[in-house]
């Protein structure tokens, strides 16, 4: 415990955390401690000090949003330790990327594991996404002044479909190059700027190993760079909004 | 921290003016600020200005001015800054003298970027003291609010490890499909597209690829994010939303239900099965 004091003064552990940080002095059950706790925290940029009551409730957001966040958290700890095993190519003769799932199956340390969890969160995402915009619209908090922050969700929405659809592809087994294949073929089918649209994205009239590295790129960088500027913007209105709607 | 040294000051000066401020019937928290300014102020007017190194002459002829132009009663006795102000008329900002209204005008702007004074000190003041009357208050319900931390954390934090306990459960157990090595050549049957997707696959069996692929997506896309500038109705009681609430629901179980469909009762073809006869052709 005096070893604990000891450190606590040293100017290490002060220039870590801010003056009335919880982990300088101690924390006690105030009013006021509760209150620093959060302003000498990162998560002060997520919530603020104190909310309304209302928005304890848990049967008014399901905690859907949140959760929505913290699967996106998960995909992104499990997708970076998939990607140490992971080669995006898929040339005639030798499908490393095939081959490197089979490694991650069999070889890799919890490799199965991580690869079932990224998986299953990801489908868990979509549904969990789609769940969030339904408990919006039932409790009509689009309405003003949260307008926006329901466009930025859609913009949120369709990112984690494209996110979820690009990973699809990434196994490179018949499952995934089939369903892309149909996928794409939605749009396909029609004329004008869809078909090309579809090129741009396969990067080839079919999908095959051009497709793969575009969709690889999408899916490990750029949407998730996009959705979470998306997210920041969205996590900003709600508190520029006036914090959770409601109560009904 | 330090301790706030005393200042000195006059405390004759202070009861009097709090007596005469508190007849006047002005509030208690109000006048006790006035009263102790006027004690300092009467106590630097006799004593000069005491034990402050390093002032800029040009400061101190400010903070002089005040003291003199403070009427050491009553009265205005607040902003040291604004008294000095007020007793430095040939200062190069217009300031406009307080007005006894809560509503004060702002200077009106110079268009020349401020220079600092010559020879002042090398700081700046993050504190300045306002007249109680120069203060806008705003009132608002408090309201029932709770501490985030940590009622709200707790919350989330529990929802998380479920969550997550609930993941690594299911993960273990089961299996992510992996199929045979990728082959162009050889379509599988049926083919499906994402389990999302399935309600398009669906309305594709119903429509021209064009509506199915391009114009209801366009929709649903450009129509979700039209929902609040469309739905005009200001209240969010589930009563007064009747509509709404309807057209909502029903679209959203048509897509619910063409999905379903799409997923367990299709088959080979991507025709009808009923998957308890045939089968289930669906793949996560
Ligand atoms: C990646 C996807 C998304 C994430 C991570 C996310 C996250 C969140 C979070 C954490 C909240 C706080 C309240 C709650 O937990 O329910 C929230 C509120 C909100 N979200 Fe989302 N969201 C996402 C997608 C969407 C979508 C698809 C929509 C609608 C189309 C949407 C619209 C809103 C609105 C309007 C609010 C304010 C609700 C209120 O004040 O009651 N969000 N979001």
């Amino acid at each position: 415990m005096e070893a604990l004091d000891k450190v606590r003064e040293t100017e290490v552990w002060k220039s870590v955390f801010r003056p009335g940080s919880i982990f300088r002095k101690g924390y006690k059950d105030t009013q006021r401690d509760r209150a620093l706790a959060m302003m000498n925290n990162v998560l002060y940029h997520l919530h603020p000090v104190k909310i309304k009551r209302h928005g304890l409730k848990l049967t008014y957001t399901f905690c859907l949003g949140g959760l929505s966040f913290f699967l996106f958290a998960l995909l992104t700890v499990t997708g970076i330790y998939l990607m140490f095993f992971y080669r995006p190519s898929a040339d005639i003769g030798g499908a490393q990327a095939y081959s490197d799932m089979l490694t991650i199956r069999n070889t890799v340390f919890f490799g199965d594991l991580v690869r079932n969890i990224h998986r299953w969160s990801a489908h868990l995402m979509v549904f969990t996404v789609a769940l969030h915009m339904a408990r919006v619209f039932y409790t009509g908090a689009y309405k003003p002044p949260r307008e926006f922050n329901w466009v930025v969700g859609v913009i949120l929405l369709f990112l984690t479909l494209g996110l979820s659809f690009t990973g699809y592809l990434l196994p490179w087994d018949q499952l995934s190059i089939w369903a892309v294949t149909v996928g794409t073929n939605l749009a396909g089918y029609s004329p004008l700027i869809a078909s090309q649209v579809r090129f741009l994205l396969l990067g080839g009239l079919e999908v095959g190993p051009a497709t793969l590295l575009r969709w690889y790129v999408l899916h490990v960088l750029a949407l998730p760079f996009v959705l979470v500027l998306f997210l920041a913007v969205h996590f900003w209105r709600i508190r520029k909004d006036g914090g959770i709607s409601g109560p009904l | 921290m330090a301790t706030r040294e005393e200042t000195p000051l006059d405390q004759e000066v202070l009861d009097k003016t709090l007596q005469a401020e508190l007849a006047k019937g002005t509030d208690r928290r109000v006048a006790e600020g006035r009263a102790r300014a006027a004690g300092v102020r009467a106590y630097r007017k006799m004593h000069g200005e005491p034990e402050r190194e390093a002032k800029a002459p040009a400061e101190r002829e400010h903070a002089a001015a005040a003291a003199a132009g403070g009427d050491g009663g009553g009265n205005g006795g607040t902003a040291a800054a604004a008294a000095a102000a007020m007793a430095a008329p040939g200062a190069t900002v217009a300031y406009a003298p307080p007005p006894a209204a809560a509503v004060r005008t702002a200077p009106a702007p110079t268009g020349r970027a401020p220079s600092a004074k010559p020879g002042a000190p090398d700081k700046h003041r993050l504190l300045a003291l306002v007249a109680p009357e120069g203060v806008q208050r705003v009132e608002r319900e408090q309201g029932d609010r709770i501490n985030v931390f940590p009622h709200l954390l707790i919350e989330e934090f529990v929802a998380l490890l479920v969550v997550l306990a609930v993941v690594i459960v299911f993960s273990t157990f089961v299996q992510a499909p992996l199929r045979e090595l990728a082959n162009p050549n050889l379509t599988p049957n049926p083919s499906k597209a994402p389990w999302y997707f399935l309600g398009l696959q669906e309305l594709l069996r119903y429509f021209h690829p064009m509506i199915a692929g391009v114009i209801v997506p366009t929709l649903i896309l450009v129509g979700l994010m039209a929902v609040p500038y469309v739905d005009r109705n200001p209240s969010n009681k589930p009563g007064d939303r009747k509509l709404a609430i309807t057209l909502f629901t029903m679209l959203f179980m048509f897509g619910a239900t063409l999905t379903i469909s799409g997923s367990f009762f299709r088959g080979p073809g991507f025709n009808w099965v009923w998957p308890w006869s045939q089968g289930i052709f669906f793949e996560l």
